[in-house]
């Protein structure tokens, strides 16, 4: 299918669940390639996986009884996040072993749950690989309120998370509520990727988060452009993806994980100064 | 006048476990000092202590402002940040929730990047940096609060000579205008050059300039060795 044909479904009324998706797939991107770069910096990927597995209790009780995923998918990742921090606490058990206990726990909750839901092979299929339809036009709304929320929050936050990111001791001597932060970040963690389930699924929506930010880690030495660069590349890849998918009846999440671990393999290769081409030239 | 940093009689447990007791010292600027002791004689948890990063279990702590450079495997080094910014980050509390860094603001973090004669590479990453440089960084991280003493935790580990003797030259200079407090295992090269030393394990054993501190029993008795160990010939206490 050509580009135009793309557009062209994109602006047809019958196909009104499209550009929604697109949306909410390019929104969910920006999102997550902003909040990716503190998670790829302070190496939480597992906690992004964590968070991503931990909000589908919530989504599985709001399934049962017809509430809104978003806002089930958000207390839930927001309470195992909170638990998360809480028990992290404690120094003789390491953060990832806590992370290890509460996530699997969580999923294993939302399987429990939603095997009570009627059809729920189908369903559950849905949650964790994605889907581009049936997406109500309250999520659009909320999808768009939560990715203003969540940009104005890490710009406001902004020289506080690398303060800490830097150097956590440092950060406690000069004062900083190092604990408040680091919740605030897994908050914002947990936002994005609720945002991004739907279109993305809960398995996959993790290399929305990594990958963007990984992949513009290696084209910069300067967190600005980083931060600038992975919601472009992120938001880029979720188009190019969804277009793929489109064309050739792919299932989308999987096609997007696709088209950004090509973009990634694609910056290892050339990215300047550090890229295997730039290192084998020199 | 005021002490840069005053303890008395502070008590401090790490984990349950009774790491200092009954430390009383007290630091003026113009002192370059250095704290000595075996590893878990409470150095570091001094430090902390000093700074507020953990509770005291007894005893009280004063000081106008403390700096800190911690070790220098505390610090994210791949982060992507320019030297500028790292220091900056030192200002974080100052600048203030919601607000952005001002003129004054840079102005300090590149005063306090020509004091450690980093000026030049104020734009590079960090990740770019040598040993000795990384140092320095955290050594401006700290100045740029302006503190009326510096903690340096083992700041030459890992350093090659020239390096060590540059940083020992800058801290030198730090301390003709502040307290300077540095824990160091090198042993010879504190009592050659700081004005005093603080023998530490778990409470203060002695403390006065190198000069006064010809005794062999406190050495023994701060290290835990015995009167044949090199440690008190390196120091030329006891015949060779």
């Amino acid at each position: 299918m050509s580009p135009w044909q793309f557009l062209a479904d994109l602006t047809n009324p019958d196909l009104a669940f499209l550009p929604k998706a697109l949306t909410i797939a390019v929104l969910s991107a920006i999102m997550c390639g902003v909040v990716g770069c503190y998670v790829v910096l302070r190496g939480m990927a597992f906690i992004g996986d964590a968070v991503a597995h931990a909000v589908f209790p919530g989504l599985a009780i709001a399934f049962l009884f017809s509430g809104s995923l978003v806002l089930g998918g958000t207390i839930a990742g927001i309470v195992t996040a909170l638990l998360v921090t809480v028990f992290a606490q404690n120094r003789r058990l390491k953060e990832d072993s806590v992370i290890g206990i509460f996530f699997v726990a969580a999923f294993a909750l939302g399987i429990v749950i939603i095997s009570r839901a009627p059809g729920y092979a189908g369903s559950l299929q849905q949650f964790l690989f994605g889907s581009i339809t049936g997406i109500p036009d309250r999520d659009l709304y909320v999808v768009g309120g939560t990715t203003i929320a969540v940009l104005l929050t890490v710009f406001l936050l902004h020289k506080e998370f690398v303060a800490v990111t830097l150097d956590r001791e440092m950060a406690r001597a000069l004062g900083l509520r190092v604990f408040w932060l680091d919740l605030m970040l897994y908050v914002l963690v947990t936002l994005a990727v609720v945002m991004a389930v739907q279109t993305i699924g809960n398995i996959l929506v993790l290399a929305l988060l990594v990958t963007p930010a990984a992949t513009a880690r290696l084209l910069t030495d300067r967190l600005p452009a980083m931060m600038a660069l992975a919601p472009a590349i992120g938001a880029g890849c979720a188009l190019i993806g969804l277009y793929l998918s489109w064309s050739w009846d792919l299932p989308v999440g999987g096609t997007i994980v696709l088209t950004l671990t090509g973009a990634f393999l694609l910056a290892h290769l050339l990215a300047p100064r550090h890229g295997l081409v730039a290192r084998l030239a020199t | 006048m005021t002490a840069a940093l005053q303890m008395t009689g502070v008590a401090a447990d790490l984990g349950g476990r009774p790491v200092l007791r009954d430390v009383d010292l007290r630091l003026d600027a113009g002192e370059f000092t250095a704290l000595l002791g075996p590893n878990g004689a409470g150095k570091t948890t001094l430090m902390r202590a000093a700074l507020g990063l953990v509770p005291l279990r007894g005893g009280t702590v004063s000081t106008g402002s403390a700096g800190y450079v911690p070790q220098r495997h505390e610090f994210t080094w791949d982060f992507p940040a320019s030297v500028q910014d790292a220091v900056l980050s030192g200002l974080v509390r100052r600048i203030g929730l919601f607000r952005r860094p001002k003129v004054a603001h840079w102005q300090s973090v590149w005063a306090a990047l020509d004091q450690v004669k980093l000026g030049d590479l104020r734009k590079r990453p960090v990740g770019e940096l040598s040993g000795g440089q990384r140092q320095r960084v955290l050594v401006a991280r700290a100045l740029v609060l302006e503190p009326s003493v510096l903690l340096l935790d083992e700041p030459f580990t890992g350093l090659d000579m020239p390096a060590q003797e540059t940083l020992t030259d800058l801290f030198t200079e730090i301390a003709r205008e502040r307290a300077v407090l540095m824990a160091t295992h090198d042993l010879t090269a504190a009592a050659y050059t700081c004005d005093r030393l603080i023998l530490l394990n778990r409470t203060v054993i002695a403390a006065g300039p190198p000069a006064d501190l010809k005794d062999p029993e406190i050495w023994m008795r701060t290290f835990d060795v015995g009167p044949g160990s090199h440690l008190l010939k390196a120091l030329d206490l006891v015949g060779a």
